[in-house]
């Protein structure tokens, strides 16, 4: 359990410092790179293209494994629906990250850069999470963050 | 001195090391949401708690650790009511559609999964409707 406790620490540390590194931190370069009708900053694709490189061949590595190298096995979530929970929880967050610049990584990241505006971001973000966790155990539905094994 | 875009490339392909490293050593997705979650005791069932505590402890971490590295990380803090409407829309938000950039983004979209496809569609396009909106309003 310590050897998995600390390569999620040295995942989430490289996590944070591409975030630093790469102008995703900056609440300002991420709303001009959603700014395309205006003063487009296209760094933000060069970001992405960066992360899916090595992540692809990573499927790839995976797909041959049976096990991870330091876990019992693989969770990872399987189900395809494209159902109204996915669809309208994106919209609802894409307008969030517009309205602030923030997605959750960079604004936990932050909290280190700017502490004061990312935790009030981060603060306010761990409210909502826990305002959609009372709806629905309310209406009796599926918890969230379950994954379909 | 490099331009931006090699900073972001760089950034980038540390971000995806970090999450090849969750899948190919610990068998987990790299989704900050769904870990941010799971750390505060805010979501039912994902990894060991200890974990998603140490990798969301990581993020600051590292940030601070290349900003030093590097002499500093510029940045621009938003108003007070955007980051509190923004945060709360996020939270919900990442949390109903299940990921956030980083789950659906990165890890989802690299696997080809339809649901992460859809999800980082709608997600980039309500994000730029947003700011559009938000500039036509002069906000």
């Amino acid at each position: 359990m310590m050897k998995q406790v600390l390569l999620a620490l040295a995942a989430g540390v490289l996590f944070g410092a591409g975030l630093a590194l790469s102008g995703m931190a900056d609440p300002a370069k991420v709303r001009g790179f959603l700014d395309i009708f205006g003063a487009w900053n296209p760094t933000l694709a060069f970001v992405m293209a960066g992360a899916m490189l090595p992540m692809g061949i990573a499927w790839r590595i995976q797909a041959r494994l049976r096990a991870p190298l330091a876990a019992a096995g693989f969770n990872l979530p399987d189900t395809s629906r494209l159902d109204a929970r996915l669809i309208g929880g994106a919209v609802l967050f894409g307008i969030g990250w517009g309205v602030a610049g923030l997605c959750p990584g960079p604004a936990i990241a932050d909290l280190a850069l700017a502490p004061r505006g990312a935790a009030i971001f981060v603060l306010a973000m761990l409210a909502g999470m826990a305002l959609l966790k009372i709806i629905t155990s309310r209406k009796g539905r599926e918890p969230v963050g379950k994954y379909a094994k | 001195m490099p331009q931006a875009w090699v900073f972001g490339l760089l950034g980038g392909l540390m971000i995806g090391i970090a999450a090849a490293v969750m899948l190919l050593g610990l068998g987990r997705i790299a989704g900050v949401s769904g870990l941010a979650a799971r750390a505060v005791g805010l979501a039912d069932a994902g990894p060991p708690h200890a974990l998603a505590i140490a990798f969301i402890i990581g993020l600051p971490v590292g940030a601070w650790l290349m900003a030093g590295a590097i002499g500093g990380v510029s940045l621009s803090v938003p108003k007070l009511a955007t980051l509190v409407v923004g945060g709360l829309l996020v939270g919900f938000g990442t949390r109903l559609g299940s990921g956030c950039t980083s789950g659906h983004g990165v890890c989802g979209m690299s696997r080809f999964s339809r649901r992460s496809i859809l999800a980082t569609v709608i997600f980039m396009a309500s994000g730029i409707a947003t700011v559009a909106c938000m500039r036509v309003a002069g906000l």
